[in-house]
């Protein structure tokens, strides 16, 4: 019986089953590897926002102030007239550095790179200053930091009126 | 005092020169260090001295660490692991002086046994044993979990696992391209490359060092020096914001360290040359530009001619396996010039381009 049931299933048969089989195949392979791929993208994104208002420039005593550093990762730093948005991450190998009051630096846990105040550089293995972020000032006159645009000291992009505010 | 004396001698400024001193010693009297007398009274001399350094309690809780356990086990078996190979070469050269073949020869260790059963079982049970071993570790230290990933915000001191604790220290004097992609992307391709360009037929399928002198030599600076004593550096003697720690002294958050590093085109142009820093880019970087093509590309033909050992080498390599032969040698001796240069004169880079993100 099964000897006749194999003997019936002919060329044509056997090409179309084959055809619905691999088609099949193919399908559940690539919804597979479609859910994998969605898997690579995070479904929530703790990134901090590249955009925020930061207040008045007389929030901000003289020095660093670090009230945003955790929510935005940004230093602002009042020094010699200047308001200025540091980027935290440190430019050796993207660690995040710590403001060390007492000893007046930014120093890096990761590899030991150490900043100034002004965010230069100047022990350790990083190659170049700490980036500012783009300050300005709003109609009502808050500052807003947008963090999308950066400067770098080595470019000699500091002189920018739009990397620091004068206060 | 005398732990003070240890901390001080810890430090990598002089540790680095002794390990080097030591590991040459170890090679130029390898007859006497590969005997059982040696490893016992090393083994007598170093019991006293752990139980002195598990004594101190800053000691004593860096390495209770969950994380740093594995790195002391790495120790014992590198040290014995070292230790046996050195014995065994030691045995067998005194016998090939004698005229005798090694002992890996001999008839009785020629004779010959099936894979089934005796491999596969060896196998069997060293699968076992590491599995059972596995699983006591893992009942018996639990995987430090820390508070939740900040973007914003990073341990301190934030270590890597502590096999790449080697490389973490490596980048301390480079830029994150040169210690985190080309050094190690060198380091996996002169592996690939030992048999290519090895054309010494000695030693093969027995202990030896006096056959393979400098393959030997090379390997060993390369793994015990330059790999296992920075993840020792790492693991034990840096402490917060990456700062030296002596092996006794307290992880202090507020030790000061002063230190200021310098790039060679600072130090020539205003430092010796007493002008300010030229405009040009590569005009300023001039320098070091010229020092790192001339360490590459001149050394190589240099030793071939000049030295004994470089003709000798030259001779028995042929032209292409010797110039990457010498390129990955000298790619090698830089972790340690570059480390010597930052100890001397604080160097930070002989070339210095951030604005082409290229740091040398």
């Amino acid at each position: 019986m099964s000897f006749d049931s194999k003997q019936s299933l002919n060329r044509r048969e056997f090409f179309s089953y084959l055809t619905v089989g691999w088609v099949m195949f193919t399908a559940a392979t690539s919804g597979l590897l479609a859910l994998c791929f969605r898997f690579t993208y995070p479904n929530v994104n703790f990134e901090p926002e590249m955009e925020f208002v930061a207040g008045l420039t007389t929030d901000y005593p003289s020095g660093v102030d670090e009230r945003w550093k955790n929510s935005y990762g940004v230093w602002m730093v009042k020094q010699e007239g200047k308001l200025v948005a540091l980027s935290n991450i440190c430019t050796h190998l993207g660690c995040i550095p710590n403001w060390l009051p007492a000893e007046l630096k930014f120093k890096c846990p990761c590899h030991g790179s150490g900043y100034y105040m002004s965010g230069i550089n100047f022990e350790g293995p990083t190659p170049r200053p700490l980036e500012r972020f783009k300050v300005g000032l709003q109609p009502d006159g808050k500052i807003k930091v947008d963090k999308t645009k950066i400067y770098r000291w080595e470019k000699g992009e500091w002189e920018n009126p739009d990397s620091y505010l004068e206060v | 005092m005398l732990r003070e004396l240890v901390n001080k001698l810890s430090d990598p400024i002089i540790s680095f020169p002794m390990v080097t001193i030591g590991f040459y010693l170890m090679l130029k009297y390898y007859k006497i260090v590969g005997t059982k007398k040696f490893a016992y009274w090393t083994t007598a001399l170093l019991i006293p001295i752990t139980t002195w350094f598990l004594a101190d309690p800053n000691f004593f809780s860096i390495i209770k660490t969950p994380d740093n356990i594995p790195i002391i086990i790495l120790l014992l078996l590198v040290g014995f692991v070292t230790w046996f190979a050195i014995h065994k070469a030691a045995e067998n050269d005194t016998r090939i002086e004698a005229g005798l073949c090694p002992i890996e020869a001999t008839p009785e260790n020629r004779e010959k046994v099936w894979s089934w059963p005796n491999l596969v079982y060896t196998e069997l049970f060293a699968m076992i044993a590491c599995t059972a071993f596995l699983v006591v570790w893992a009942i018996i230290f639990k995987a430090p979990l820390e508070e939740s990933a900040n973007p914003t915000w990073a341990p301190n001191p934030a270590k890597a696992p502590w096999y790449f604790l080697g490389l973490q220290e490596m980048l301390v004097y480079f830029d994150p391209w040169m210690a985190g992609v080309v050094l190690p992307g060198l380091i996996v391709a002169g592996l690939i490359a030992v048999p290519y360009i090895d054309t010494n037929p000695k030693g093969n399928g027995y202990f030896t060092f006096k056959e393979r002198k400098m393959a030997i030599t090379a390997f060993l600076y390369g793994w015990l020096v330059l790999w296992v004593y920075l993840i020792i550096v790492g693991v034990f003697l840096r402490g917060p914001n990456w700062t030296f720690y002596g092996p006794f002294e307290f992880w202090d958050f507020h030790k000061v360290v002063a230190s200021f590093n310098v790039n060679l085109s600072e130090i020539i142009w205003i430092k010796m040359l007493g002008v300010g820093l030229p405009k040009n880019l590569v005009i300023r970087e001039i320098f070091g530009i010229i020092l790192s093509v001339a360490y590459i590309s001149l050394i190589p033909p240099w030793a071939a001619k000049a030295t004994k050992a470089g003709r000798e080498l030259f001779l028995n390599l042929g032209a292409t396996r010797y110039y990457i032969f010498m390129f990955l040698v000298l790619m090698m001796t830089s972790l340690p010039i570059k480390m010597i240069l930052r100890w001397l004169f604080s160097l930070k880079y002989i070339v210095a381009l951030p604005e082409w993100e290229l740091n040398l």
